[in-house]
């Protein structure tokens, strides 16, 4: 049974004036234990919606539309936020949220923000100084300070410890599904490969083992993830393996987005990035073809009449009629 | 053409110190550079390396502790009319906007800093016309609120301002950091247009020496507080001669190379 399952998930927001906005549409994977899914797409495009819903916390605005989320055979859908906040976030599935600095009180010290997480799952079976104990035990892994970072208000952190420590935070109950949601696009590069360290090496002592990682930043997931999957407009339009996506794209999607990548390469320095003209749809409504064909080089006149549907393109799948 | 020693900025010496004897931080440490009229310089360095606050000096927002600090001639004394032609876009667009305002009315009365007066009609074309140079459908964020956008969106807000007060000078500090590559490069690619056109001075402010590589005539690596090299872009990314710069170059996660073992 593979470690995560997501079946045809499609997600909504629906507006104050009774308007849905069909913000993931049909997206469908599985994972097995020890991998990790890159996720990217442009700004918009739905991948922090895809995280709440993954995770089966829908608040108000958000709503599922349709489809199955399963961790280890559990499903996650139609079930009320207190149950998943209690028995299936920090647990089974954690997310590293974005910003670091939001996602930590700044009226609290690090090791009473900690403190909470183990406490609001233990049911009183441990001592406040156990707790303590073991907080001191897991923050001595990541290579900082211990006693300074977990003493220490998030303001008097530098960015790359507040990440770390969030990314603690997140761990402190040994889930098996960790999703990651832009946890280094707010740092420099030098702190953003110590994080990436700390995440594998965490992941190599098996206090998680199977990640989803999403950003916008291609060049990283090259690095980082075994498969990628790419989003655009709310679809998964090209999933497959790291070197696949990266060095042979069949998307005429994700080749603008490699394209468009800068390097350092001086070879490639006269080389203009490839840009998209234009802006992606508005999901208010229907749209009656495929999402891509109003900014596609490679449009076809038949692009803008029939949808595109996921379909296998050697080993990997593909959302375009026309990709070779 | 103006006195050859003159350029838009020139900046000798200038130290800026927060706090005082123990609680001291040496944020800008003695730094002399200049800025040449239409050029486009970047500054680069990990967080922490004091160059958003030289950036924050070159928009007048604090005042240098030691050293000179001279823009095209003056030192800057009067900060709205110095806003009328240096303006920036930051980091973190959400703190950049007021939450309890749409974000047209804001754009619209981005146009109070400019010294001449335009009539509403001429506003209203303006902010269109800059809303579809950053990919944006006017219609898109007609009524919307700041905390509506997602932060990509929002960054691009930001430079929405920009594109409609078309200023002499622009502090660019981290612009692109929260962008995908694609609209990356639109948004670059819109930078050397509206250079082009309005002869505009950029100061890229940026940790990511790819960017800086591909847009700039010079670069400056800082590092706590110092210039620790600048040079031409070439000359930097070939031959780099700190080992801040090289560190620097080798975090950056390339395709092409080994990065991070696994």
């Amino acid at each position: 049974m593979a470690t995560f399952e997501v079946e045809n998930l499609s997600l909504h927001y629906l507006t104050r004036f009774g308007q849905k906005i069909h913000a993931v549409t049909d997206v469908s994977f599985t994972m097995e234990k020890g991998e990790i899914l890159g996720i990217a797409g442009e700004s918009g495009c739905g991948k922090s919606t895809l995280v709440n819903g993954l995770m089966g916390l829908f608040i108000p605005p958000l709503h599922l539309t349709s489809g199955d989320v399963r961790v280890a055979g559990e499903s996650l859908m139609n079930r009320d936020p207190k149950d998943i906040r209690e028995n299936v976030l920090s647990q089974k599935v954690s997310m590293i949220p974005q910003g670091a600095f939001n996602a930590l009180n700044p009226t609290r010290k690090v090791k009473d923000i900690a403190f909470d997480v183990i406490h609001a799952h233990d049911h009183g079976e441990h001592t406040k100084k156990e707790i303590y104990e073991r907080l001191e035990d897991r923050f001595d892994l990541f290579g900082m300070d211990t006693q300074r970072v977990l003493n220490s208000y998030p303001i008097e952190l530098t960015a790359g410890e507040r990440q770390r420590s969030v990314i603690g935070i997140s761990t402190l109950l040994n889930p098996q599904m960790v999703i990651a949601d832009e946890p280094t696009s707010a740092l420099d590069v030098t702190t953003q490969k110590i994080v990436i360290r700390m995440i594998f090496d965490l992941l190599e002592k098996g206090i998680f083992n199977t990640m989803i990682f999403i950003t916008h930043e291609l060049p990283l997931l090259r690095h980082v993830a075994d498969r990628i999957a790419i989003m655009y407009a709310g679809e998964f339009v090209e999933v497959g393996t790291t070197d696949q996506i990266v060095f042979d794209p069949r998307h005429p999607y994700t080749q603008a987005l490699m394209g468009s990548v800068l390097s350092t390469n001086p070879e490639q320095k006269n080389k203009k990035p490839f840009t998209i003209e234009g802006a992606p749809p508005s999901l208010t409504q229907a749209i009656p073809g495929c999402r891509f064909a109003e900014r596609c080089p490679k449009v076809r006149p038949e692009c803008k009449v029939n949808i595109q549907s996921m379909r296998m393109v050697g080993d990997r799948q593909v959302r375009c009629d026309y990709a070779e | 053409m103006p006195n050859k020693s003159v350029h838009t900025f020139d900046v000798s010496n200038v130290s800026k110190i927060f706090g005082q004897g123990k609680n001291q931080t040496v944020a800008v440490d003695d730094v002399t550079l200049y800025v040449a009229d239409e050029e486009i310089i970047s500054i680069v360095g990990g967080s922490g390396c004091g160059k958003s606050v030289l950036a924050k000096m070159m928009l007048g927002l604090y005042p240098q502790t030691s050293g000179e600090f001279l823009y095209r001639g003056a030192p800057i004394t009067d900060q709205r009319k110095h806003w009328s032609e240096v303006q920036s876009v930051f980091q973190d667009p959400f703190s950049c906007f007021n939450q309890f305002f749409t974000i047209r009315s804001q754009l619209k009365d981005a146009f109070g800093i400019l010294p001449e007066r335009l009539s509403r009609g001429e506003v209203e074309d303006r902010v269109d016309e800059a809303l579809l140079a950053v990919n944006v459908t006017p219609k898109d964020i007609e009524g919307k609120y700041p905390f509506e956008l997602s932060g990509g969106q929002m960054q691009r807000m930001l430079l929405a301002r920009i594109f409609a007060l078309k200023p002499r000078v622009l502090i660019a500090d981290e612009p692109t950091s929260m962008v995908d590559a694609c609209v990356r490069a639109n948004i670059l690619d819109y930078l050397m247009k509206l250079k082009e056109e309005l002869k505009m001075t950029i100061v890229f402010i940026t940790h990511d020496i790819g960017l800086a590589y591909y847009v700039s005539n010079r670069i400056f690596i800082m590092h706590e507080g110092k210039m620790v090299e600048m040079g031409e872009p070439d000359q930097i990314i070939q031959d780099p001669q700190s080992p801040h710069t090289v560190q620097l170059l080798d975090d950056i996660p390339d395709i092409n190379r080994q990065w991070i073992k696994r």
